[in-house]
């Protein structure tokens, strides 16, 4: 295949033909702004549905020597399999909602917030796709600076401390990273994946260090406890484009890289330490829960769950088991779709009100009858009911972490149930707080219920919820070969160490 | 003198005789139409940098030895030239507008380039004493050139000073090793340490001396403490300048001494690099952050940079290593020279008469108002940190990683860390442009601009396609023995 009408280049890249369009555009022209960039996002969603149909085909990937440093050759590595087509095709679906969700909530220096956003979905693509190390690592750090503008300049009133310690939390993981992989590197004498697991035996000595840098970079962007205190600031910051994106493909780009990295080149101590990884997982599962219920503003509320959810992640991916493995990827779908929606939500309700504090609320189901019917919706999703997508995930997360052979013990699974129940309890009462009871504030009374352009952004990710909730056979189908290459990854360290 | 050795040493020969004849040209040309001046100059650096280009990467050898060209030196010679362009691009309308306007400043600045380029002829322990004082003493003048004003006074007299200084301990090394070998030229002190004939108490003392020395000239920590002053008080387009040709020279005479004359003693060098570069590295970021000034803290910022240099020798004594460990400082010196320029070119744009708009704060709303303008100076804060997509992240990268391969994952981490250390006072710059309400203005001079302009999408465009470059690097060591 040749470079040009390769789908996974034309895809990671189209979004920067959109960015460098609207650099044409006068800022004032902002209406041509936004529908360049929703028409961008949108074509590309069209092309990650070719690599969708093209996946599975041997020729699909680019794999080219990009230059030699010191010696060492650096290619351009960039394939799909298991583990990254569903990440590629939740980002490319949450990225036109994310943009038409802006239209009204964002008015000053549009041109910019666009190109920022469409430059971030490059690099998120990037992240999902690259098997080159040091090209992962590029994606990697490049994803930090367009989501650092978009918090800094378009947030809220702490913004730029926010924005900061984005920043420099996820820098301070990734550069110990980057030492690991200049440490696998010079070992092995490559940084393209495939060779780097073929030659395996020549770090082998270091795995457990390698495994605790690799682990460090990725538990902090997941955020695992105690990790996760960037995320509260930066989701509260951030304008609600940003924080769907960054709950629903950022955050996934750590669990991700668990899956890809550590489990796939450090297969045997990620055996040793997945008791400890679990319960860091566990710990996450029920503080995120527990502090969530104590929020008052209800954006902080939904960050904190997500330090739960993804507790649920972690402990799926450490069961280090088929159920535990498949339950895992696609609960960061899961969490993509319903943590996005939620925050969409939340969006809604600032753009009313100016407001997200609880007390503000009351009774809401009364003035905005659909609004609150879909936030219904999404909260049970959220919080696992059978039918709806987070069930499917939960519930192949806590059945592989129970029978788990690497964990042990099966009160990993049964604490986290109790994670299942809190979600439960902090969401219901958050329900019930905005929407339920009577309307205590007059300005509640009069407002506007969902327009057709806020529909339009919702209801994709409601079909998707029921899709997922009532028929997962075919999302399970896409993730089963990366579950079976991690593994016969994981099988074959097993053997060696006993 | 033979013929041989006047077409050896024809780059540096033309400079110096150009800037011997632009000072007497320089008379003649009347105090408003400066800018023939700074044209001519101009135009002995393009003809000198077309000579040092035209001669290629082969070596040569002059002066019965004293001297010698090779890819290292005509690599580093490309760096001091175009440093030399941007120095007086960035000159031209700040001299005027800050009405410190004089012909000599540009046959300064071509001498100085011209000891830069004889620092990297050198393969005699007297010839390198000889180019850091041919490049020193014009900068001492040039620190000094905003006389009148107390900063600037100051600068050049400290400059002077610690600069007089550290030439002692440079001349004094020499001393104790030529005591030591009875000889001056680098085989030659190669030769006696082989040998056996060598004093080696002397010769350790004498390398410590040079290494002190030269750590002074690029402003290596402990060594460092002329430079935030001088970098601050001297008039910006010289610290531009100065921030990128004086210690890149440094540098250039260090690796090319240590690597070819000091290899015996690397078991007992190689500890005390190793601290120094560490040193370095968290000293000057952590000052930085505590600077409000802008120029003061590209100074502190600066000074963390050598230790990154530094960095490249510490595992010089490994053979095997030694290639790609010149190879990384070579590549490092271009990301850093390019983002500095540009960096210093901001800075100038944006300084106003008797130091006025030079606080970080100043140059709140700078990205909204000069959106192109804002997004080069974030491009070069994010060189600095490394960041990927510019090209201090190579420069970084191939610096960690050649220390890695020379087993010094602890150095690495070192550097990695106050990296992490830099980001912080790199943002705050990015977060007053973008993130803070201002009203800034700007010199509308287009050399200015276009400096920044085209270091920025040099950084940004070289990380995209950086393999010639890094082919370049690495063919430019092969000659260095």
């Amino acid at each position: 295949m040749t470079m040009v009408l390769n789908p996974i280049l034309l895809m990671t890249f189209f979004p920067l033909v959109g960015a460098a369009v609207i650099l044409f555009f006068k800022s004032e022209q902002k209406s041509a702004i936004r529908w360049t960039a929703l028409i961008t996002s949108l074509v590309t969603f069209g092309l990650s549905l070719w690599v969708l149909a093209a996946y599975g085909r041997q020729d699909v990937g680019i794999h080219r020597l990009w230059f030699r440093i010191a010696g060492l050759p650096i290619h351009f590595h960039m394939a799909v399999d298991g583990l990254n087509i569903l990440m590629v095709l939740l980002t490319t679906f949450l990225t036109p909602l994310a943009v038409l969700s802006t239209w009204k909530a964002v008015e000053e220096r549009v041109k910019g917030f666009m190109i920022f956003f469409l430059l971030l979905e490059v690099g998120m693509l990037g992240v999902f796709l690259a098997l080159d190390l040091v090209l992962f690592y590029i994606f990697w750090e490049f994803t930090l600076i367009p989501m650092y503008f978009l918090i800094g300049l378009w947030g809220g009133e702490r913004r730029i401390y926010a924005a900061v310690k984005f920043f420099l939390f996820t820098m301070a993981g990734s550069v110990i990273m980057l030492l690991a992989i200049l440490y696998l590197g010079w070992n092995a004498k490559t940084f393209d994946l495939p060779a780097l697991l073929a030659a395996r035996d020549s770090f082998a000595a270091a795995q457990i260090p390698l495994f605790a840098a690799f682990a460090l970079a990725f538990a902090i962007k997941v955020p695992m406890w105690p990790l996760h205190t960037w995320l509260p600031d930066a989701h509260v910051e951030a304008p609600t484009a940003g924080s769907v994106i960054l709950a629903g493909v950022l955050l996934k780009m750590g669990a991700y890289g668990f899956l890809r990295f550590n489990l796939l080149l450090f297969p045997q101590a990620s055996l040793q330490l997945a008791p400890w990884m679990a319960g860091l997982a566990v710990i996450g599962i029920l503080y995120g829960a527990a502090v969530a219920y104590t929020q008052k503003d209800v954006k902080k509320l939904v960050a904190y769950s997500s330090v739960s959810h993804l507790g649920f992640v972690m402990l799926g991916i450490f069961a280090l088991n088929a159920e535990g493995l498949s339950g895992a990827i696609l609960q960061m779908v899961n969490h993509g779709l319903s943590t996005g929606a939620l925050f969409l939500m939340v969006g809604f309700l600032y753009e009313r009100r100016h407001t997200r504090l609880m007390e503000s609320f009351g009774g809401l189901w009364k003035s905005v009858p659909v609004l609150a019917a879909l936030a219904l919706i999404v909260s049970l999703s959220s919080m696992g009911l059978p039918g709806l997508n987070g069930f499917v995930g939960e519930f192949t997360i806590l059945t592989g972490a129970f029978g788990s052979a690497a964990l042990g013990s099966p009160w990993f699974a049964g604490l986290s149930t109790l994670g299942v129940i809190l979600a439960a309890v902090y969401l219901l009462h958050m329900m019930e707080k905005v929407f339920l009871g009577p309307i205590t504030h007059a300005e509640n009374r009069s407002l506007p219920d969902l327009s057709p352009r806020e529909l339009a952004v919702i209801l994709p990710l409601l079909v998707v919820i029921f899709w997922i909730g009532l028929y997962p056979k075919p999302f399970f189908g896409l993730i089963e070969p990366g579950v079976a290459q991690i593994l016969a990854a994981v099988q074959s360290a097993a053997l060696a160490l006993h | 003198m033979t013929l041989n050795d006047l077409i050896t040493i024809l780059p540096l020969a033309f400079l110096a005789a150009w800037g011997v004849l632009l000072l007497l040209v320089d008379l003649w040309i009347p105090a408003n139409r400066k800018g023939l001046t700074a044209i001519l100059a101009a135009g002995g650096l393009a003809v000198t940098l077309g000579l040092t280009l035209a001669r290629g990467q082969h070596s040569l050898e002059a002066f019965n030895g004293m001297v010698s060209v090779d890819g290292f030196a005509v690599f580093l010679d490309v760096i001091f030239l175009g440093s030399g362009l941007a120095g007086i691009a960035l000159a031209y309308d700040y001299l005027k507008r800050t009405h410190i306007e004089r012909g000599e400043y540009y046959s300064l600045l071509l001498f100085t380039v011209a000891g830069m380029m004889l620092m990297t002829y050198a393969n005699d322990l007297v010839i390198v004493f000889l180019a850091l004082e041919l490049l020193s003493l014009p900068l001492y003048v040039m620190a000094g050139f905003a006389r009148l004003q107390l900063l600037s006074e100051e600068a050049a007299l400290k400059y002077f000073l610690m600069g007089a200084f550290s030439s002692t301990f440079v001349l004094y090394g020499v001393a104790l090793i030529f005591g030591a070998t009875a000889r001056t030229d680098l085989p030659g002190v190669v030769a006696a340490v082989q040998g056996g004939t060598a004093n080696p108490v002397f010769f350790l003392v004498g390398a410590a001396m040079l290494l002190v020395g030269f750590g002074f000239k690029s402003a290596v920590m402990p060594f460092h403490m002329w430079a935030p002053d001088v970098y601050q008080g001297s008039p910006s387009s010289v610290t531009a300048f100065m921030t990128v040709g004086a210690k890149a020279a440094g540098f250039a005479a260090l690796l090319r001494v240590f690597v070819v004359a000091f290899q015996s003693i690397s078991a007992d060098m190689t500890p005390i690099l190793w601290a120094l570069a560490a040193l370095t590295m968290f000293g000057g970021n952590i000052l930085a952050i505590a600077q409000s000034n802008i120029k003061r803290m590209l100074a502190y910022a600066s000074i963390a940079q050598s230790g990154y240099m530094l960095m490249a020798f510490v595992p010089y004594g490994q053979g095997a290593v030694l290639k790609d460990t010149i190879a990384a400082m070579l590549f490092f010196l271009v990301t850093y020279s390019l983002a500095t320029l540009g960096a210093w070119a901001v800075v100038i744009a944006l300084e106003k008469e008797e130091n006025k708009d030079l606080e970080i704060a100043d140059y709140a709303g700078l990205g909204r108002k000069y959106p192109w303008l804002g997004a080069a100076m974030t491009v070069f804060m994010l060189s600095f940190t490394g960041m990927p997509l510019t090209l201090g992240f190579w420069g970084k990268f191939y610096l960690f990683s050649t220390a890695v391969e020379g087993g010094f994952t602890g150095l690495a981490l070192v550097g990695l860390l106050t990296s992490l250390i830099s980001a912080y006072y790199y943002l705050r710059v990015v977060v007053y442009m973008f993130m803070k309400p201002g009203e800034p203005t700007l010199t509308q001079d287009p050399w200015i601009q276009l400096t920044a302009l085209v270091s920025a999408f040099l950084v940004v465009a070289l990380s995209l396609f950086p393999g010639p470059l890094l082919d370049y690097a690495s063919a430019a060591l092969m000659l260095l023995r």
